[in-house]
């Protein structure tokens, strides 16, 4: 048995470290450590309750708009507040502007350049990827970057600037937008399809989210590579590699899965929440939600708290602790979040039936977060052209004298819980449960480790590995943001 | 040709995500073009784990050379002097420590965004991290390299402060560093490189009107002045954000909400809520930078008398009630 820590994991928003044992060629247990804390939950506790949009969305640079959504959430419904119809379409499209630019971001910058290192050298696909993805170099690197950009100039139409926001409000958003905004929204979203369809997916948005099944999709990536004389484009591309590479067979976690339903409306969310676990959606309460403290560097008088009662105190020394990131748990149980989960939840035939043939796996993650991108931009497109100038978007409120919420938004990387408590106008409490606080989890006091420890059992290590490359395929797939995770 | 060497301390990485949104074509094609190589970035570059701690071990020992360090993110000394809230992963060693190492080691050390520059929001409240910035503490000179650090090019740390900062501060100061393009007194008296702190967020302000007539907003989406009821300290605050758009056609007024000065030091603390304005005997008692109280006073009734209706009604309006009257030319 040999023992390597991995660190420092670049390419993954944050601090991760990742200790591995392996034995004959595979992993055989993971620890994963969280190892930086700046303590968001403690800085937060006396502020004025609006401080909170202020403060949360610097807990993390990549889903900023996502921790403002919550706590925005939380406090709208301490407040009884709704947004206008159009406050509501602006704080979609804000959301899910974020959130498409970071699944972006992650499979160009942090996931594929991976596929570009010289291990590979001599694949079938090595010098199409070599020369696409390489870091820094590769062509997407000055393709993809400019695309992002320019879409997200949407954030300066809507939100002023990005990231750390302060347009999401309880009860709308800061700003009405004027004729011209809607229109430049519109073009810049139209473009930004058009260049997800020529380099990204090889086909229009619509023709990818109704692909019903693994079969299909292997014929529609066959379809792609074929087209001679022509570079295939990204998606298709990676598809390839992930054949190649057993990427369908690698990382599975635990196969139930976790989303509270994304843009909520009155219609219903464009995609449902609940919990995907033995073969069926189950509805989700917030207060099925424990974290476990067994092995985080925290302080606890009962190791097992509902996150509206936790606490966050550091305790350097303590035995058997190896992360500062508590462990979340649903009925005991470890979930697994992000954007195959919101598929599988959902149900989007695809995605159902590439777990069912192989559970969560490498290459089900990055697909159904790009799948995710197709079937949200036309819902942007929809809401753009929705909007009507000289509609109001902000509703005011007035918080009562106590009072506590739950605020849970999908953040790209899967659910994202503020437990909030109020007294006199002031925060009184605040618990932060993030995407990655599920998906890294440690292990909890009955020895069970979290999703991605699960997933990096059984991995594949070559003998002259230091950080091996399977490991770092998992592990990304997972789109972390460890800035989250303990904040 | 300058190298680059980024790592990122106690922050969000807030900072390297707007940086990854520079307007331009190619943004590492610009850095070359501009003479900057990258020596490692912890969220773009290939090397990871053991490949990359050997990296930052040559880079802190000195053999492996570079000229340019920039860091992100807060210095967390804490818990209780131990700098176990931040261990760079795979080291075991506080990231202080390889900050402290690395910057012994630099021609120049940047600060890249307000937790690096002064501590910013990981310092706010009870600091449980006892987060501080490179060389000041909040607005005290100081911090983790002491009041005397100077790097090998004799500066001090050049604090691109913002929370975040804008992307063109970054690559501006870069590649006035490359251009030989920047001494002592091209930084102001925190550190802030001049080429965007000589600024105030004030100018270029789109609600200037509002404000000349102090035709002020009373909440969120309304389009009058943010600066007598909700917060705005744009007219103290250092940064060209109204000149140098975010994100296409953005800054946080136009984005409809108040500017909190974060490129100040201890903007995380104003002592008042950030979206209401501190008032005494009703005048905010923030006034603008370089403003006698007693004009700031007499103006500011003067011009409240002197509002046109256009201005008045529309300042507590979320779109134009009174839009302004086009001049009707007579017919002959």
């Amino acid at each position: 048995m040999t023992r390597l820590v991995v660190g420092p994991f670049n390419r993954v928003e944050g601090d991760l470290e990742v200790t591995l044992d392996v034995d004959s060629g595979h992993v055989r247990s993971a620890q994963v450590n969280a190892p930086m804390f700046r303590g968001f939950e403690q800085i937060l506790l006396g502020r004025d309750a609006l401080d909170a949009l202020v403060v949360v969305p610097r807990i993390c640079g990549i889903c900023s708009v996502s921790q403002s959504a919550a706590a925005a959430a939380a406090l709208a419904r301490a407040m009884g507040v709704q947004a206008p119809p159009d406050g509501w379409r602006v704080a979609q499209l804000v959301q899910a502007t974020e959130n498409l630019a970071d699944h972006l971001t992650h499979f160009y910058t942090f996931f594929m350049p991976d596929f570009a290192r010289e291990a590979y050298r001599g694949r079938a696909w090595f010098e199409a990827v070599h020369a696409r993805f390489k870091a820094t170099v590769g062509s997407a690197a000055r393709d993809a970057l400019p695309a992002r950009m320019a879409f997200m100039q949407a954030m300066g139409l809507l939100a002023g600037k990005w990231p750390h926001t302060l347009t999401l409000q309880p009860g709308g958003t800061a700003q009405a937008l004027q004729a011209s905004q809607r229109l430049r929204l519109v073009a810049l979203l139209a473009e930004f399809r058009r260049w997800l369809e020529e380099r990204l997916f090889g086909d229009v948005l619509e023709a990818v989210v109704a692909l019903p099944d693994a079969a299909a999709l292997r014929r529609w990536v066959a379809a792609r590579l074929a087209q001679a004389g022509t570079t295939p484009a990204d998606l298709p591309l990676f598809l390839h590699v992930a054949d190649d590479l057993q990427l369908w067979q690698t990382g599975r976690a635990t196969d139930r899965y976790l989303a509270t339903g994304s843009y909520p409306s009155a219609d219903g969310p464009l995609m449902r929440g609940g919990v995907w676990a033995d073969g069926g959606v189950q509805p989700f309460d917030p207060s099925d939600v424990s974290e476990d403290l067994t092995h985080a560097w925290l302080a606890a008088d009962d190791p097992v708290q509902p996150p509206s009662q936790g606490q966050t105190v550091p305790l350097v020394d303590k035995p058997g602790a190896y992360t500062w990131c508590k462990a979340p748990r649903w009925r005991g149980q470890v979930l697994e979040t992000g954007a195959l989960a919101r598929q599988m939840v959902d149900g989007l035939p695809l995605l159902r039936d590439v777990v069912a043939q192989h559970g969560g796996s490498v290459a089900a993650r990055v697909l159904a977060r790009l799948v995710e991108v197709a079937r949200v931009l036309p819902a942007m497109q929809r809401w753009a052209l929705a909007l009507v100038p000289g509609q109001p978007t902000y509703t005011p409120g007035e918080l009562p004298a106590q009072a506590h919420a739950v605020g849970l938004v999908e953040a790209a990387r899967g659910t994202l819980g503020h437990w909030v408590g109020w007294r006199d106008g002031r925060i009184a409490h605040y618990q932060i449960v993030a995407p990655t606080t599920w998906n890294f989890s440690p292990r909890d006091a009955a020895g069970t480790p979290g999703a991605l420890e699960q997933a990096l059992v059984g991995v594949p290590v070559r003998a002259s590995e230091t950080t091996p490359l399977m490991v770092q395929h998992v592990v990304r797939s997972f789109d972390p943001c460890m800035v989250c995770t303990v904040h | 040709m300058p190298s680059v060497l980024w790592i990122q301390a106690g922050g969000c990485g807030g900072c390297t995500l707007s940086w990854l949104g520079t307007d331009t074509r190619d943004l590492f094609g610009l850095w070359r073009s501009q003479g900057l190589e990258l020596v490692w970035h912890p969220a773009v570059s290939e090397a990871s784990g053991a490949e990359a701690l050997q990296l930052l071990e040559d880079a802190a020992n000195g053999q492996l050379a570079f000229d340019i360090l920039c860091v992100e993110g807060a210095m967390l000394r804490g818990p209780n002097g131990s700098g176990h809230a931040q261990r760079l992963s795979g080291s075991g060693q506080p990231m202080v420590q390889w900050v402290r190492r690395l910057a012994a080691r630099a021609r120049w050390t940047l600060a890249v965004g307000s937790c690096a520059a002064y501590g910013g929001m990981c310092a706010a409240g009870a600091n449980p991290a006892d987060a501080c910035g490179l060389q000041f503490d909040g607005a005290v000179r100081g911090g983790l390299l002491g009041a005397d650090y100077t790097a090998a090019s004799g500066l001090p740390v050049i604090n691109i402060a913002g929370c975040p900062a804008h992307p063109d501060w970054i690559n501006e100061t870069l590649q006035a560093l490359a251009l030989d393009a920047l001494d002592a007194d091209g930084l102001d008296a925190y550190g802030r490189p001049r080429l965007f702190a000589d600024q105030l967020v004030h100018h270029g302000c789109p609600r200037n009107e509002y404000y000349e007539f102090k035709a002020s907003a009373a909440k969120p989406s309304d389009l009058g002045c943010l600066m007598e009821n909700l917060g705005c300290k744009g007219t103290q605050a250092h940064a060209d954000c109204n000149l140098r758009m975010w994100n296409g056609s953005g800054s946080c007024i136009r984005g409809g909400f108040a500017c909190i000065n974060c490129t100040e030091p201890g903007f995380e603390e104003p002592g008042h809520p950030f979206a209401t304005t501190p008032k005494l005997a009703g005048i905010p008692t923030g006034l603008p930078a370089d403003m006698p109280k007693a004009w700031f006073v007499a103006l500011a009734a003067l011009s409240k008398s002197a509002t046109p209706r256009r201005v008045r009604e529309n300042a507590r309006a979320d779109h134009l009630v009174v839009k302004p009257a086009a001049r009707k030319r007579g017919a002959p």
